[in-house]
């Protein structure tokens, strides 16, 4: 694996990895503090570890393509260009937040990034997803729906009615599993007959395969060469990204279901440090030039706190607004 | 104006839409091939292609969240769920997604969606196909519901609720679909949403019903006429939003209300709309609101007893009368 990294990307490329990972950590972070604070109310589910799979697939993918994910989704947000200011002032229920304050954590939408929502029902996505790549080749744009869920959701009937439509009528859905081994405290094995995710596909033919969610050139070279196939066949893909939470499900969870020895083997493979490591390693970046990004993620962040803070609240007619066109 | 069934006029409407705008599709269970469980889809598949009539996999959760997807993505769905019954099945992508994503996402999106739905009693099919559910649909905010009576209506309704922006619930009764009536040939012909229709002028007491009710009340109307009775017929055709003009109006020059509801009494319609008249129009009522209701029961098979379970002519009568009564 070693010095191989700019053979995967130019270097500008490899750096912008570190900073999304970098910020959507920073950024989460800040979201524990700012709930305990009071100031984010509500669900808050953070996303601290997986950050290798939002911005790993997020590159493998165009721009055009779009993006559904479930309630852990700030980070996918962010990545695809979301502003952090207005995302944090959705979590703190104002105004300016990016979606006027209605949605919350775990309904971020951005339809300019082609960002399409963040569910809160487990795998609600999955049919939106379809319906969207149906559109897309209807319409004759050249788009890849690519949907994120967990593993909690492959349980869920609409896994298995999607699959089968994509693969039905042939659409460019990209199935991207983050796998981070447990539906809040229930693990894989213990809600999943088949815990191997991946292998879950050959009932509807469609290809997948597995990958590190811990590194991030892994996720993009294996999302990029599944969206392009996507592009390719005009047909469904499957990828499974084993991943972490170092945090709980959500807030509420102080995840005692796992054992100290597990968090430790997990944190070892932690995706930051490692790919810092490998930038400075490779020669692409020095520590020095990586504390600068970080210090500019952390000032980003500062920012996005302080206009969550100073946002004013919706207006009380808001309540009626949005609802039917 | 041409004499058709309310299923001609209903697929008239699909095929006018259609024609009317490239980025109506049409999806279902059986709707191409097998032209709709209820034939309303009858030569989509020949005239518009298996691009825009698409048959589906018997996966109705599914079959509304590809709409949505579809509507979000700029489309124009049109959804069959063969009976109103699998909706239930379909509950979460209705309720959880489709009513609420405009909303939690700051209305940044709409759906221009359409479902429509066979649904009603009495036809012998037991108590997992006779359901009507309207009141389940009304009781979510962030979607219209219509349920006409007429062909005409029907044709003009499904036209407005393809063309509206809004997720709509289209509710069509099986026992209708070959009543015939009047419909206009103007393409352009349509049904506003949200405008109920006095289908009948009367003075004594406003009669609310809404789809199959509506045919029955005009008929308790026509034979209380001969006895001196006069009845105002108020066909609702919009579920949500309700129409409380129209009704409180005629209430208000009749005194007196009965409200039909074929779906179940706990918690019915025909509640809904009993409270908002006494609400609106208690100093001015003769006689308390009376509703005539589908019996809380699971639709039970047999003729002889299935009967008893939906309002029929002879109780709706009864309670006109009742409201007329100096002793009620």
């Amino acid at each position: 694996m070693e010095a191989q990294l700019r053979k995967v990307a130019p270097d500008q490329e490899l750096l912008k990895f570190y900073d999304q990972m970098f910020i959507s950590r920073e950024f989460e972070e800040r979201c524990a503090e700012q709930y305990t604070k009071g100031h984010i109310t509500g669900f808050l589910h953070l996303y601290s570890g997986q950050e290798a799979v939002a911005v790993g697939a997020t590159a493998g993918l165009h721009r055009d393509d779009y993006i559904l994910s479930a309630y852990r989704e700030h980070a996918q947000a962010i990545v695809r260009g979301a502003e952090p200011r207005r995302v944090m002032a959705e979590l703190f229920g104002k105004a300016t937040g990016l979606c006027k304050g209605k949605g919350g954590s775990m309904h971020l939408f951005a339809p300019d990034l082609n960002f399409m929502g963040g569910y809160a029902i487990v795998g609600g996505q999955f049919p939106i997803s379809v319906g969207l790549a149906f559109a897309a080749r209807y319409r004759g744009e050249d788009r890849v729906a690519a949907c994120f869920f967990g593993d909690g959701a492959v349980n869920q009937g609409t896994f298995h009615e999607s699959l089968n439509w994509a693969q039905l009528w042939q659409l460019p859905v990209l199935f991207i599993c983050e796998n981070n081994f447990y539906g809040i405290g229930t693990e894989v094995h213990r809600s999943s007959a088949l815990a191997s995710i991946h292998k879950r596909t050959c009932g509807y033919d469609i290809p997948s395969e597995k990958v590190d969610g811990m590194d991030v050139i892994a996720v993009y070279r294996a999302v990029k060469y599944a969206a392009e196939k996507v592009r390719e066949t005009g047909r469904p893909y499957f990828i499974e990204a084993t991943t972490f939470r170092f945090r709980g499900h959500s807030m509420a969870d102080p995840g005692k279901y796992r054992s100290a020895a597990e968090n430790d083997m997990w944190k070892a493979r932690d995706p930051l440090p490692n790919y810092a490591n490998r930038l400075i390693v490779e020669g692409i970046a020095t520590r020095a030039a990586l504390d600068d990004i970080e210090a500019r993620c952390r000032t980003t962040v500062d920012e996005a706190v302080t206009f969550a803070e100073e946002s004013p609240w919706p207006e009380d007619r808001e309540i009626w607004e949005d609802i039917y066109v | 104006m041409s004499e058709m069934t309310y299923r001609d006029a209903l697929n008239l409407a699909l095929k006018e839409e259609m024609r009317h705008d490239p980025s109506v599709v049409v999806l279902g269970e059986d709707v191409a091939l097998y032209e709709g469980a209820f034939k309303v889809t009858r030569g989509l598949l020949s005239e518009f292609g298996e691009e825009r009539v698409k048959d589906t996999p018997i996966s109705e959760n599914t079959i509304i969240g590809v709409s949505v997807g579809a509507a979000m993505g700029g489309l124009r769905p049109v959804a069959e769920l063969m009976t109103v019954n699998f909706a239930l099945l379909a509950m979460d992508q209705i309720v959880n997604h489709m009513a609420k994503i405009r909303s939690m996402f700051g209305g940044q999106t709409c759906l221009p969606m359409t479902i429509r739905m066979p649904g009603g009693g009495g036809s012998q099919l037991g108590a997992q196909h006779s359901q009507s559910l309207e009141t389940y649909f009304m009781h979510c905010p962030g979607m219209y519901v219509l349920y006409p009576a007429t062909p005409a209506d029907a044709k003009g309704l499904l036209k407005s609720a393809i063309r509206n922006n809004n997720p709509v619930i289209f509710l069509e009764h099986e026992l209708l679909y070959n009543s015939k009536g009047e419909v206009p040939d103007d393409p352009e012909f349509l049904v506003p949403i949200g405008k109920a229709d006095v289908k009948r002028a009367g003075e004594q007491v406003t009669i609310v019903a809404y789809a199959r009710m509506t045919i029955l009340a005009l008929q308790v109307a026509d034979e209380l006429a001969s006895s001196g009775i006069s009845c105002e017929v108020v066909d609702l055709r919009s579920l949500t939003p309700l129409d409380d003009e129209t009704i409180l109006t005629s209430v208000r020059k009749t005194g007196r209300a009965v409200v039909v509801e074929e779906c179940w009494r706990t918690c019915g319609l025909g509640a809904e709309i009993a409270s908002r008249i006494h609400e609106q129009c208690f100093d001015i009522l003769k006689a308390p609101v009376k509703r005539v209701s589908g019996l809380d029961v699971p639709m039970p098979y047999s003729r002889k007893i299935e009967k008893l379970c939906i309002p029929q002519v002879e109780t709706i009568t009864q309670a006109v009368m009742d409201v007329m009564s100096d002793n009620y």
